[in-house]
């Protein structure tokens, strides 16, 4: 290739303006519908917003400050977290050890891919109408299972103590996939020839895993912690169908928080600021494992 | 080597194990739901003895407003991954291959996006699509997607990776950006193509949170929130042969469709992340 061309296929400083023309349509949808929210978000979370008189007051951080002593408002932000902190690390040792078993040639092991798959692409709906089924007190499918086994059944939507956990199973088994998929597609960059070695060495099955497989995928297992803390925080269909917030407020999330604040009692100030403070959360908690990444890196 | 086959074997036995009660939910519904209604309202541990029936899902046909939140879902599924296709091949391909003043500005602009939930912007999403009255329409539906940079970032990475020369023949023929863009550039781009497509079109499908808020018309509600809808009388357990017939019908056309792509919906999920 030419130098000149080389040049004009890939100009380092400045090129034409009439190339920006490809980026523009993007770029029109993308300062509309994102930046511009993004921005009305926060200057509505400063406002009062009255939705019957059409008006609005502008009123600092009020709403901040009053989330802040808002119980259900706090009781949210620790079901979000208890959320979070024991359902990331299932999709990751979970997904890890589902990868590292199903990481083999034929038939069996697609179908078992396919298997574990599967149900991340059934909506939220479909995923809570089952698991509300199976679930059900008297003659869902787990109280069945119980009653065959001679216990005595359990109805984990209606405990304060086991809904939380209930929708961390059913999320766990709706979108095991994902994380399958990321380590299944790491472990095979492995290059074989690392592993043909340790072989040689008659290493253990533990000492190959914490000593080569481990410190290869040690990226993607970064990677998935956070696709999936940011996922969780997210949480609010499986709750808004299967326990609305309950029993007690034991499930509600931020998002349901803001959904509730916002779309029905229709306090768009306050809800606008609920967003924001779930949206500093997940900024937060991604700096936070990114930088521990790090540290672990160099030391 | 011996004691290695044995744990693989023993592995392999676990994970099947693990993978029965992994379907056993999905299996349970399926066979309940040829169930008369009659029957479950006593009993749920009789799967696979008679009597059959297929009423509850000549039930699910005779509510004609099923059918018309399959076409809702349909056309805006359809309409968002055609829309996405478009903005992000185009944004793509301005990003890899062309040059233009603060282009690389720009584009880390563009990427920070990524961070932004959508629960961040929902309120004020639906302030605007009221103030223009745009709720309760299919634009009020596809539009808000639109703005998502991920589609960019991952067209741009495979713009990327095609090589320079493949351009350079066209370029020396003076031909315009667009007509290299679109007769060579764009068709070598198929499989990033099928891959963002089938990606778009299942989120699309099983959007929750934004048609919930912005179709208020059961008219205009998607299959995803008008079975929802549907829902909210779970209590009078007289219809859960109707309900789990519900979850079949709604979960069959979609599972099908992973069955057909299942190549491409993996490579999407797989090879994109990973860099």
């Amino acid at each position: 290739m030419s130098r000149s061309l080389a040049r004009r296929l890939s100009r380092p400083d400045g090129g034409r303006w009439s190339h920006a023309a490809f980026v523009v349509p993007f770029l029109a949808a993308y300062l509309l519908l994102l930046v511009l929210p993004l921005m009305r978000g926060l200057w509505i979370s400063l406002h009062e917003i009255d939705m019957l008189s059409e008006s609005s007051e502008f009123v600092g951080l009020k709403n901040y400050t009053e989330l802040w002593a808002d119980d259900v408002f706090r009781g949210a932000v620790r079901n979000t977290f208890a959320f979070v902190l024991m359902s990331t690390p299932v999709f990751v040792v979970l997904g890890l050890a589902l990868a590292l078993a199903l990481n083999r040639p034929g038939r069996l092991g697609a179908a078992l891919r396919a298997v574990f798959f599967g149900s991340s692409v059934l909506s939220v709906t479909i995923v809570t109408l089952v698991w509300r089924l199976v679930l059900m007190p008297d003659r869902g499918l787990l109280s069945n299972a119980m009653v065959s086994l001679g216990l005595s059944p359990i109805a984990p939507l209606t405990s304060e103590s086991l809904a939380l956990p209930a929708v961390a199973v059913v999320t766990v088994w709706w979108i095991i996939g994902l994380p399958m998929m990321l380590f299944l597609a790491a472990l095979q960059q492995i290059p074989q020839d690392i592993y043909e070695a340790a072989a040689l060495d008659s290493a253990s099955r533990w000492r190959t895993f914490t000593r080569i497989t481990l410190p290869s995928i040690r990226r993607t297992v970064v990677l998935v912690a956070v696709i999936e803390a940011i996922l969780q925080f997210q949480l609010f269909g499986q709750v808004q169908l299967m326990t609305l917030g309950g029993p007690n407020n034991s499930t509600r999330p931020i998002v349901m928080f803001i959904y509730e604040s916002g779309f029905q009692a229709w306090a768009l100030g306050y809800a606008a600021a609920a967003s924001q403070v779930l949206f500093g959360f997940m900024l937060l908690a991604v700096t936070v494992q990114v930088w521990l990444a790090r540290r672990k890196d160099e030391a | 080597m011996t004691g290695g086959r044995l744990g693989d074997r023993l592995v392999l036995a676990a994970v099947v194990a693990l993978a029965v009660v992994w379907l056993a939910p999905l299996a349970w519904v399926f066979a309940l739901s040829f169930k008369p209604n009659e029957v479950l309202q006593v009993r749920t541990d009789v799967m696979l003895s008679p009597p059959f029936t297929l009423k509850n899902y000549t039930d699910i046909l005779a509510n004609s407003q099923v059918f018309q939140w399959i076409v809702n879902s349909l056309v805006v599924a359809l309409g968002q991954t055609f829309l996405v296709l478009v903005l992000s091949s185009l944004a793509g391909y301005g990003f890899a291959r062309t040059r233009f003043p603060g282009q690389r500005w720009l584009y880390v602009f563009v990427l920070a996006g990524l961070a932004v939930p959508e629960q961040a912007i929902v309120i004020p999403l639906h302030r605007m699509f009221a103030e223009h009255e745009l709720h309760n329409t299919y634009a009020a539906l596809i539009l808000p997607r639109l703005a998502a940079p991920f589609g960019v970032y991952l067209m741009t990475q495979y713009f990327k990776a095609i090589p320079a020369d493949i351009e350079e023949a066209a370029l020396l023929d003076n031909a315009s950006r667009f007509r290299i863009f679109w007769r060579i550039v764009l068709p070598l781009s198929l499989p990033a193509q099928a891959t963002l497509g089938i990606f778009t079109f299942l989120t699309a499908w099983n959007d929750y949170l934004w048609p919930l808020v912005s179709a208020s018309k059961p008219e205009m509600y998607t299959l995803t929130v008008g079975l929802a809808s549907t829902q909210t009388n779970f209590a009078q357990s007289g219809g859960l042969g109707f309900l789990m017939a519900q979850a079949v019908f709604a979960g069959l056309p979609i599972f099908i469709v992973y069955l057909f792509f299942q190549k491409y919906i993996v490579s999407a999920v797989a090879g994109t992340t990973v860099r």
